[in-house]
């Protein structure tokens, strides 16, 4: 199944929230994200300190994707857990449903093998929601029907956007 | 893959640069971020080597301004251009929505943009996409060069449909805009059109 796009609503989003929050609170880790493999950000939780979540997904997304690249090279389908250890902050990589990425940064208040079992209970919760985002874009996909908010986008709209280009 | 958040109202699209090394795709990235107000900007990433020449992507964030209370953002890429990187350009075309072919003028530069654009059809096919049915531009670069191909005969070789060309001197931002504008309307009037994605074999 190829979908044409990632469509998240409300409902959606708040459960994948609660599972970020939840799996923050209880690896104990800073913070938490959860990101499209194709480089978006979706959901973030913790401690952010400015942090710009948007390159930290672009370059995640990346990582992970030269990761499945090497991977492919030996003969692996993928390797979809990675982590990364600094001199203060940690990241945990995880691949979910060969979707979401989940990150997972994290100091000397936990531990890897604590954050490593919180990832994989989220990532059971995670999997569903998963698939039901991804389910729903291949019926409107199927069914050929347009998402109303597009069909209300009119060519002023666009032209709009670039005025200040 | 465009990206819809109805809880945060955004629109995500990701638009990637391509063309034979050095031929401006990077540049075309940096006079947009050196030109942008700084609320419509986020950081630009650049994986390079020592030498400047790009290793892996780089990246641009653009906030464009709201549709019927969307935030529309463009997600800007570009890949590494020299022929040796081929593995990484096919993984930065993931999830792409729209594509501009940075080609350079200078007559001896002719084969390489050819085989780039060969390399961009083979690339876009592997990761599902075609490149006759996704939002395209062609920009002809470094058109302030002494010894370039006409533009005619650049158009000859490298137009693969009816898609817009437009002529650039990237580093002083001639045509830097246009192209990218053409783009990302083509990218948003493929969603009015079709309601999702666009460009799937």
């Amino acid at each position: 199944m190829i979908s044409t796009s990632t469509i998240i609503y409300e409902e959606e989003y708040q459960n994948l929230k609660n599972i970020a929050a939840k799996l923050c609170v209880e690896a104990n880790a800073r913070a938490v994200f959860l990101i499209d493999k194709n480089g978006q950000p979706i959901v973030s939780y913790g401690e952010m300190n400015n942090l710009d979540t948007t390159s930290l997904a672009s370059l995640t997304a990346g990582n992970v994707a030269a990761t499945d690249g090497l991977a492919n090279l030996v003969g692996e389908k993928e390797f979809p857990v990675l982590s990364h250890e600094g001199v203060n902050r940690n990241i945990h990589i995880a691949v979910v449903a060969q979707r979401i990425i989940v990150v997972v940064i994290f100091d000397e208040r936990t531990n890897l093998g604590l954050v490593r079992l919180r990832v994989r209970r989220a990532a059971t919760e995670l999997t569903g929601i998963i698939q039901t985002i991804h389910g729903r874009t291949q019926v409107e996909e199927n069914s050929n029907g347009s998402d109303p908010l597009f069909l209300e986008i009119t060519d002023e709209d666009i032209d709009s956007l670039f005025e200040n280009l | 893959m465009t990206f819809i958040n109805y809880a945060s109202k955004e629109i995500n699209c990701k638009i990637v640069y391509y063309g034979p090394g050095l031929g401006g795709k990077t540049t075309n990235l940096q006079y947009i971020y050196d030109s942008t107000a700084s609320h419509a900007k986020g950081k630009l990433i650049s994986l390079a080597t020592e030498t400047e020449r790009t290793l892996f992507f780089d990246f641009l964030p653009l906030d464009l301004g709201t549709v019927r209370g969307f935030k529309t953002r463009f997600h800007l890429y570009t890949v590494p251009g020299q022929v040796f990187y081929d593995a990484s350009r096919k993984l930065i075309l993931k999830g792409v929505d729209g594509v501009i072919f940075v080609a350079d003028s200078q007559k001896e530069r002719m084969d390489a943009n050819i085989e780039s654009l060969y390399n961009l059809e083979v690339n876009l096919r592997a990761n599902g996409f075609d490149l006759m049915k996704i939002p395209y531009v062609l920009q002809l670069n470094k058109r302030d060069l002494p010894n370039i191909v006409s533009v005619e005969d650049l158009k000859k070789e490298l137009v693969r449909k009816d898609e817009p060309v437009f002529e650039a001197v990237a580093p002083n931002g001639i045509g830097v805009y246009d192209t990218l504008k053409a783009v990302a309307k083509q990218v948003l009037n493929e969603l009015r059109k079709n309601g999702n994605g666009a460009g799937r074999r």
